[in-house]
């Protein structure tokens, strides 16, 4: 890890390198038209002159722009440092009760994103158990199992809303079955290649000393399957998030990150987006290391890592 | 309620028929893999269909098979505009310009470990953010049309393609490498002969993962703006209309473009990777 903590250094400074250099020619029309208009002279004049000029030409003329692009109230492209002063000031200058807070609206989404993870885990280990030990769920459910994973799922996530919504569910169930459903097969996919990894060797030892199967599945099976499970649940709990983000999308929900996505899109309010962006992709990434270090200290404990 | 007692009856009866397939003698053949599933999915269809009549279940809340397929004959036309819409012109599009970039991108950063070291945790970290959430900014920057939604599948397949590409390129091992070299191999012919195809299971693996999330990104690419035509329109508008029949008639569609899709990416995979050990069994 220390080895590779400067590389990783550069890359993110490279990332960050682009995005600011990306934000001149992506703003400069519109700071060039802002600029025109409290009256400073701008080569060519008029908007329309400008609209077919190519960005980096535009660039070069009016160098005395290139400030103004970093510091747009909507511009196209927001700068690293706009939106990263936005989550600021919607997270921690905000209370957390306000429409506007993004905690408020992170633990919306992240409320589904759990409810949902845990159903679908849930399920997903019973049926794995299922498929483990009775050929005929085996031979009739896998199969579909794997297929659906190359069936894009997420298009049916407004459906599932709004049929709920006519029957008179709202709020957190309808955004937390989207998440189950999609961290449902994840986990089936990788409980049912754990609970077979225990080769044939400690099968039968455990034969030899006449265990019963239900003392097979707790003493060799599930021990056997946690690597497996915690990778899949790592797959599990970003596509959950994903499905409450867009769960969140299709009703004009007023509530949850992917309302602020929807809203931001709505007014153009384009730090708004990049900042609820922003705030979900800290959310997925602190839920996958939250799981990593759950197994980093199950697999410690078990002896296993 | 005659029609609900059947549809269990119909569901114990053909799950015994499972249970004595699956654990009989000849289980193993490819026959009974193949049949066991089919009756599995006949079952619930039929299941469905019995229970969605026989409890007069509201066309609005979940529309029956049969009537799913009435939809989706009778609107056949309209359907493949839309499929022509989101899946040829922004999924596979993106698919191709994503997958390209990617492969490139990871050719170029392999030759150096420094970058490598560096792309690898930061690929991994963005590959399993939302990035779908990108889709409301692409729409805004590249206009409605399928310029967007190619777009946005582009952004949502780099990522697990190019880890995926770059831990592919790094599989071979110090002995292989050195045969290479005894053979006096440029750096070239090693490339060609010895690390890519080394890299393709991982390199198809990624394009197998990303058939999914390029169908997943140009639909919901749709519901931040989209012409009047495209699948990820017509969901939206159908279940604005309540017509619940088409929107499950573009999730057959979606269904039958995403298996049909991944289902030849698998077997070009067959024919490119034939010597490895998870294609030879």
């Amino acid at each position: 890890m220390r080895r590779s903590f400067l590389p990783i250094i550069v890359v993110i400074a490279g990332l960050l390198a682009i995005w600011y250099a990306a934000v001149v020619p992506m703003n400069i029309k519109m700071a060039l038209t802002a600029a025109e208009r409290i009256g400073i002279a701008v080569t060519p004049v008029g908007a329309k002159e400008r609209r077919d000029r190519s960005a980096m030409r535009l660039v070069v003329q009016n160098t005395f722009a290139i400030k103004d692009t970093f510091a747009l109230e909507r511009p196209r492209l927001p700068a690293p440092h706009q939106v990263a002063t936005e989550l600021w000031n919607s997270t921690i200058n905000k209370k957390i009760t306000s429409k506007r807070s993004l905690v408020f609206h992170g633990w919306i989404t992240l409320s589904s994103t759990l409810l949902g993870f845990a159903i679908g885990t849930g399920l997903g280990i019973l049926l794995a158990i299922g498929i483990v030990y009775n050929r005929a769920m085996d031979m009739s459910v896998m199969p579909w199992a794997i297929a659906s994973q190359t069936i894009p799922i997420l298009a049916i996530a407004p459906m599932i809303i709004v049929v709920f919504n006519s029957v008179g569910l709202q709020g957190i169930v309808p955004k937390a079955i989207i998440s189950a459903y999609l961290s449902f097969f994840p986990v089936v996919v990788g409980m049912v290649k754990g609970l077979r990894s225990p080769d044939q060797m400690h099968l039968d030892l455990l034969k030899t000393y006449n265990a019963s199967s239900l003392e097979g599945f707790w003493k060799l099976r599930l021990p056997s399957s946690m690597p497996f499970l915690f990778a899949s649940l790592k797959i599990g709990i970003a596509a959950s998030l994903v499905g409450a983000i867009v769960g969140e999308l299709p009703t004009g929900a007023v509530r949850g990150l992917g309302a602020r996505l929807l809203s931001g899109s709505y007014y153009g309010q384009t730090i708004q987006i990049w900042s609820a962006l922003l705030a979900a992709a800290l959310l997925a990434a602190s839920l996958v290391a939250l799981i990593g270090l759950l197994q980093r200290l199950t697999l410690n404990r078990m002896g296993m890592s | 309620m005659t029609l609900v007692i059947f549809a269990f009856v119909f569901w114990l009866v053909s799950w015994r028929i499972n249970f004595v397939l699956a654990n009989s003698a000849a289980s193993e053949t490819r026959l009974i893999k193949l049949v066991v599933p089919v009756i599995f999915g006949i079952t619930i269809l039929v299941v469905w269909e019995l229970v969605v009549r026989g409890l007069n279940v509201p066309l609005v809340i979940l529309p029956p098979p049969s009537v799913i397929a009435d939809t989706f004959l009778a609107k056949l036309p309209i359907l493949w505009k839309d499929f022509i819409q989101t899946f040829v012109k922004g999924a596979l599009s993106g698919y191709l310009i994503g997958c390209t970039a990617a492969i490139a991108l990871a050719i170029l950063v392999e030759r150096f470990d420094f970058l490598r070291r560096g792309l690898l945790p930061v690929g991994n970290f963005l590959a399993a953010l939302p990035i779908i959430g990108t889709a409301p900014i692409l729409v805004m920057w590249f206009g409605f049309d399928w310029h967007s939604k190619a777009a946005v599948v582009v952004v949502m397949v780099f990522f697990p393609m190019l880890i995926n590409t770059v831990a592919g390129l790094s599989e071979t091992t110090a002995m292989q490498r050195d045969l290479m070299k005894t053979y006096s191999a440029d750096p070239w012919q090693a490339f060609i002969k010895l690390r890519l195809p080394a890299a393709m299971p991982f390199i198809f693996n990624g394009l197998k993962i990303s058939t999914t999330l390029a169908l997943i990104g140009a639909i919901v690419a749709e519901f931040f703006g989209s012409p009047t035509l495209g699948m990820g329109f017509r969901i939206s508008a159908s279940i604005g209309q309540l017509a619940l029949d088409m929107v499950w008639a573009e999730i057959v569609v979606a269904a039958i473009a995403g298996s049909a899709f991944y289902g030849i990416v698998a077997i070009i995979e067959k024919g490119v990777t034939f010597w490895h050990p998870s294609q030879r069994g």
